[in-house]
C-alpha cells in the first residue's frame, strides 16, 4: 500500500444500483463500450462489472453480433 | 402464452415498402397459428458489422409478439425458407419492455457517426 504512488479508488458495478443501465442485446450504443478495438469483450475485472452482470453482458453482446449489430471481429 | 421478440435482418436491395410488407406477411403467419403481434417496428437500413450472404446492409424488423411456440416456429421456418430475409432471432422474453426499443430512440442521432464514444477505454486495471 506504502509503495502505491496515489490510491485507486475502487470502482463500482455499473449495472449495479438503482438507475443502472439494462442490458439489453438491442442496445448497441451501451454494449460497444464492453468491447475492445478488436472487437473482443473485455474481462469484468478492467470494466468493474460484476460476475452476474458479466454473463448478462456476455449473452446481450453474442446475440448482438449475431444480427451483425456488434462485429465478431475487426481488422 | 410466452411472449417473444424477434429480430429478422431482410435483403438491402428490397424497397421500404416490400421491408415492411414482409413484415405485415409474418404477421399474419403468426396470427393463422393463434399467436399475436403486440408491437412492430421497422429500423430501416442498417449497416452491418460484417458481411452477411454478401450484403453489407440490411433492413433491421423487430416483433414482439405474445404466440404459442408451434406458431413461433412455424413463422422461423417460414423466415429460413424466404429468400429475402437472411437472419433471424427468436427471443423468449418474461415480460415486454414498454415504448419503442433503443434502436428506435436513437435511430435520429446515430446517423451523425456512431463511433464518438471511444474514450471509455481504460489502459489498465
Amino acid at each position: 500500500m506504502a509503495a502505491k504512488p496515489f490510491f485507486r479508488r475502487r470502482k463500482t458495478d455499473p449495472f449495479a444500483g438503482d438507475n443502472a443501465p439494462t442490458i439489453d442485446y438491442k442496445d448497441t450504443r451501451l454494449l460497444q463500450r464492453y468491447i475492445s478495438e478488436r472487437g473482443k469483450i473485455v474481462p469484468s475485472r478492467i470494466t468493474a462489472v460484476g460476475a452476474k452482470n458479466q454473463r448478462r453482458l456476455a449473452k446481450a453482446i453474442k446475440r448482438a453480433r449475431f444480427l451483425a449489430l456488434l462485429p465478431y471481429a475487426t481488422k | 402464452m410466452p411472449l417473444y421478440e424477434h429480430v429478422f435482418i431482410s435483403r438491402q436491395d428490397l424497397s421500404n415498402a416490400q421491408a415492411e410488407a414482409l413484415i405485415e406477411h409474418f404477421s399474419t403467419v403468426l396470427a393463422d397459428n393463434g399467436g399475436k403481434v403486440l408491437e412492430n417496428e421497422y429500423w430501416g437500413v442498417k449497416t452491418m458489422a460484417y458481411k452477411i450472404n454478401k450484403n453489407r446492409k440490411g433492413h433491421y424488423a423487430y416483433l414482439r409478439t405474445d404466440a404459442p411456440s408451434a406458431a413461433v416456429q412455424e413463422m422461423e421456418r417460414l423466415m429460413r425458407l424466404h429468400d429475402d430475409v437472411m437472419r433471424v432471432l427468436t427471443i423468449k422474453v418474461d415480460a415486454h419492455d414498454e415504448g419503442p426499443s433503443v434502436q428506435m430512440q436513437k435511430r435520429d442521432e446515430r446517423d451523425r457517426g456512431d463511433r464518438g464514444d471511444r474514450g471509455d477505454r481504460r489502459e489498465r486495471r
